[in-house]
C-alpha cells in the first residue's frame, strides 16, 4: 500500500501507529450518540459517574492486558477480587481494619501463587489453569462465609471515601487509579519486566533462546495481577458498599472485552494498558446507553456482545490491511 | 497389543480410575445399586453431552466459550414450544432445537472464520448475545417438556444396571460423531487442530472444516440443553455451570488444549468421574462447599499432573 494509499490503508495505518486514536474517537461518538437520545443527561456529574463506575473494570482489565501481552489470560480476577472485599468487610469488625485488608491482599496474592505455580512451572494452559482457582477459591469463600456470617459486617471508612467520595466533582477513586495507571503504562512501556512480557508474548522460544528465564516472568507475572485484583476488590467494596458472594464476578468477561476491544491481542505481544483504559470507557459508556435505550435485559446483552465483536472485527480488520 | 495399550493409556487410565471409584462408592453406601446409577447417569448427562461439543471443538484448535448458553437457548426454545404440545408435535420441534443448535454453532464458526478474530474473543461476545437470547425466549425458569423426553433417560434400559441416560449418550454420541470421525470430516477436523497452516497446503478447506466444528458444538450443545430440561421438566435461561466443567473434562479426558490429539471416550469417562466424585462426597456427608473445593483440587491437580507428563515426553 505504498504507491496510492487509500483512505482505508491511511486508517489503518493510523490505528497501528496511534492505536488509541481511533478508540477515542469511538469512544467521543458513543458519547454523542447518548447525547442524542437522551439530551440533557450529559454533565459533569455524569462523567464523573461513569469514571467512577469504569475503574474498577478499567483496573482488573489490566490484569487481562498484562496476561494477555504474554499470550494468557487470567480468568480468576473477578474472584481475587470478590474475596478481597468480603474478607475486608467481614474481618474489620474482628481484627480491625489494617489486619482485614493485609489479610485479605494476602489472599489474593496466595490465588496468584497458585496461578503462578500452575502456569509457570507445571506449564498448565492459563486459562484452565485460572478457571480452576476461581472455582477452589469460590468453593472456599463459601465455607468461610458459613463461620462469619453472625459476626457482621464493616466497609472501612477509608474504602468508602476512595470508593464513592468525590472532591471538586471528580471521584476519589481516581486518586489510586491515575497513580496505578501511570505505574503499568510506565512499567509495560519502560521497565525490563514490561519488555520481558511483550518479547515472551511475542516469540516465547525467542525470549527462551536470549536468556530470559520465563518461568519467573510468568510467576511474578500472574501474582501481580491477582495483587492488582486484590486491591480493585477493596476499591470496588468501597464502591458497592456490600459484601456479596459474587460482588466483582460480573465483571470476569467484561474485563477481557475491555482488554480486547482496548487493542490487545489475545496471542501475545501487541497492546497497552492505555487502549484498555479507553476499551474500559467504552464498554461503560456503551452499558449506561444500552440501560438509558430501556431495552429489556435479554436484548441488552444481544447489542453488548454483537458491538464488542464488530469493533473488534472492525480494528484487526483495518490493522492488518496496512 | 502393547502399540494399542500405550496408545489409549490416558484413556485406560481413566477407566480404570472410574472402576475403582464406583467400587469405593459401593464400599461408601453398600446400597448403592441400579437407583445411584441412574441418578449419577441423569446428573452427568448435561455435563457430559456439554463436554463432548466441545471437546470436538478443542480438537479442532478451537474452544467455544459460549456453549453453556447455547444450551440455555436450546432449553428454554424447547421448553416454551412444547409446553401444551402433544407427543406428535414434540417430535417435529425436538428436530427443530437440533437444526437450532447446528445453526447457533454454525455462526460461531463462521463469524470466527470471517472476522479473523480469535475463537476465544468471537464466543466470549457470543456468550453474551446467546444469554441474551435465552433471556428475550424465557424471562424467568419455566415452560414445560414432553413427557416421553422426560421418560428417555429416567430408569434402565434391559440389564438393571445399564441407565437409559448412559444408552442415550452413547447412541446421540456414536450417532452423530462415529460416521464423522470416519469420514474425511473428522480427518479435516484433527488435521486443522494440529495444524491449520499444513492443513491448509494439503488442501484442506480450513475454514469449512471450522465452520463444520463449530456446527457440531452447538448440536451436541442443544442436546446437552435439552437434556437439563429432560431432567428438570422446565426451561432454564440462565446458563448452567458448564463452560469450565466442560473445558475441565476436555482436558482431564486427553484432549490437548490447541487441538489435533485426543478422542471423545477420554472426556466422557472424565466426566463420569467427576461427578463420581461429586457423589461420593455428598455419600460420606460432606458439605457441598467443601466437596467443591475437594473437586476444583482435584480437576488442577490432575490437569497441572498430564500438563507435567507432556512436558516430560515433549523432551524425552
Amino acid at each position: 500500500m505504498t504507491d496510492t494509499p487509500t483512505a482505508l490503508g491511511r486508517l489503518g495505518r493510523l490505528m497501528v501507529d496511534r492505536p488509541l486514536l481511533p478508540l477515542i474517537g469511538l469512544l467521543i461518538l458513543l458519547i454523542a450518540v447518548l447525547a442524542i437520545l437522551n439530551p440533557g443527561v450529559l454533565s459533569l456529574f455524569w462523567a464523573s459517574n461513569t469514571l467512577k463506575i469504569a475503574i474498577p473494570l478499567a483496573m482488573l482489565a489490566a490484569c487481562q492486558t498484562l496476561t494477555m501481552l504474554t499470550g494468557g489470560i487470567d480468568l480468576s480476577v473477578g474472584t481475587a477480587a470478590t474475596i478481597a472485599a468480603y474478607l475486608t468487610a467481614t474481618l474489620a469488625p474482628l481484627i480491625g481494619v489494617p489486619p482485614a485488608v493485609a489479610v485479605a491482599l494476602l489472599s489474593a496474592v496466595l490465588i496468584g501463587l497458585i496461578n503462578g505455580f500452575g502456569i509457570a512451572i507445571c506449564r498448565v494452559h492459563p486459562l484452565i489453569m485460572t478457571l480452576g482457582t476461581a472455582l477452589i477459591a469460590t468453593g472456599c469463600l463459601l465455607v468461610y462465609q458459613r463461620y462469619v456470617i453472625a459476626t457482621g459486617v464493616l466497609i472501612p471508612d477509608a474504602l468508602l471515601w476512595l470508593g464513592t467520595g468525590r472532591t471538586l466533582g471528580l471521584p476519589n477513586s481516581l486518586a489510586l487509579f491515575i497513580p496505578f495507571a501511570a505505574l503499568v503504562i510506565w512499567g509495560q512501556r519502560r521497565s525490563g519486566f514490561g519488555r520481558l512480557l511483550y518479547a515472551i508474548g511475542a516469540n516465547e522460544a525467542a525470549a527462551r533462546l536470549s536468556g530470559v528465564r520465563v518461568w519467573q516472568v510468568h510467576f511474578t507475572l500472574y501474582t501481580l495481577s491477582s495483587l492488582i485484583a486484590g486491591v480493585t476488590g477493596l476499591l470496588y467494596l468501597g464502591q458497592i458498599k456490600t459484601a456479596s458472594l459474587s460482588l466483582a464476578l460480573p465483571l470476569d468477561l467484561p474485563s477481557v472485552a475491555a482488554a480486547v476491544i482496548g487493542g490487545t491481542s489475545i496471542f501475545g505481544g501487541r497492546g497497552g494498558y492505555g487502549g484498555t483504559i479507553v476499551g474500559a470507557l467504552i464498554l461503560t459508556v456503551l452499558t449506561s446507553m444500552l440501560t438509558l435505550m430501556q431495552i429489556p435485559e435479554g436484548g441488552r446483552r444481544i447489542l453488548f456482545g454483537l458491538i464488542i465483536l464488530a469493533v473488534t472485527a472492525l480494528f484487526i480488520r483495518l490493522t492488518e490491511r496496512s | 497389543m502393547r502399540r494399542w495399550v500405550d496408545a489409549n493409556s490416558w484413556t485406560l487410565g481413566l477407566a480404570v480410575l472410574l472402576a475403582v471409584l464406583l467400587f469405593a462408592t459401593k464400599l461408601i453406601q453398600p446400597g448403592f445399586g441400579a437407583s445411584g446409577l441412574d441418578s449419577l447417569a441423569r446428573a452427568a448427562l448435561p455435563f457430559a453431552l456439554a463436554t463432548v461439543g466441545m471437546a470436538i471443538v478443542v480438537l479442532a484448535g478451537g474452544i467455544d466459550l459460549s456453549i453453556a448458553a447455547m444450551m440455555a437457548v436450546a432449553s428454554v426454545t424447547g421448553a416454551v414450544l412444547m409446553d401444551g404440545a402433544t407427543d406428535a408435535q414434540s417430535v417435529p420441534i425436538v428436530i427443530g432445537i437440533l437444526l437450532l443448535g447446528l445453526v447457533m454453532g454454525a455462526i460461531n464458526g463462521t463469524l470466527i472464520t470471517v472476522s479473523k478474530v480469535p475463537d476465544i474473543v468471537v464466543t466470549l461476545a457470543m456468550l453474551f448475545v446467546w444469554q441474551g437470547v435465552a433471556l428475550l425466549i424465557l424471562n424467568a425458569p419455566g415452560g414445560a417438556i414432553a413427557p416421553w423426553l422426560r421418560n428417555l433417560i429416567t430408569g434402565s434400559f434391559g440389564p438393571d444396571w445399564l441407565p437409559r441416560a448412559v444408552i442415550f449418550l452413547a447412541v446421540v454420541t456414536a450417532v452423530i460423531w462415529g460416521p464423522i470421525r470416519r469420514s474425511k470430516l473428522g480427518l479435516r477436523l484433527y488435521a486443522i487442530g494440529s495444524d491449520p497452516l499444513a492443513a491448509f497446503r494439503s488442501g484442506v478447506p480450513v475454514g469449512q472444516a471450522r465452520i463444520l466444528a463449530y456446527a457440531l458444538c452447538g448440536l451436541f450443545a442443544a442436546l446437552g440443553g435439552l437434556s437439563v430440561s429432560m431432567s428438570t421438566g422446565i426451561g432454564e435461561p440462565i446458563p448452567g455451570p458448564y463452560l469450565l466443567a466442560s473445558v475441565a473434562a476436555v482436558v482431564l479426558g486427553g484432549v490437548v488444549l490447541g487441538g489435533g490429539r485426543g478422542g471423545l471416550i477420554g472426556p466422557i469417562l472424565a466426566v463420569f468421574i467427576l461427578r463420581t466424585v461429586r457423589m461420593d462426597l455428598t455419600l460420606l456427608s460432606v458439605d457441598p462447599n467443601v466437596a467443591a473445593i475437594i473437586e476444583g483440587s482435584i480437576m488442577v491437580a490432575v490437569v497441572m499432573f498430564g500438563a507435567v507428563l507432556a512436558t516430560r515426553g515433549r523432551k524425552a
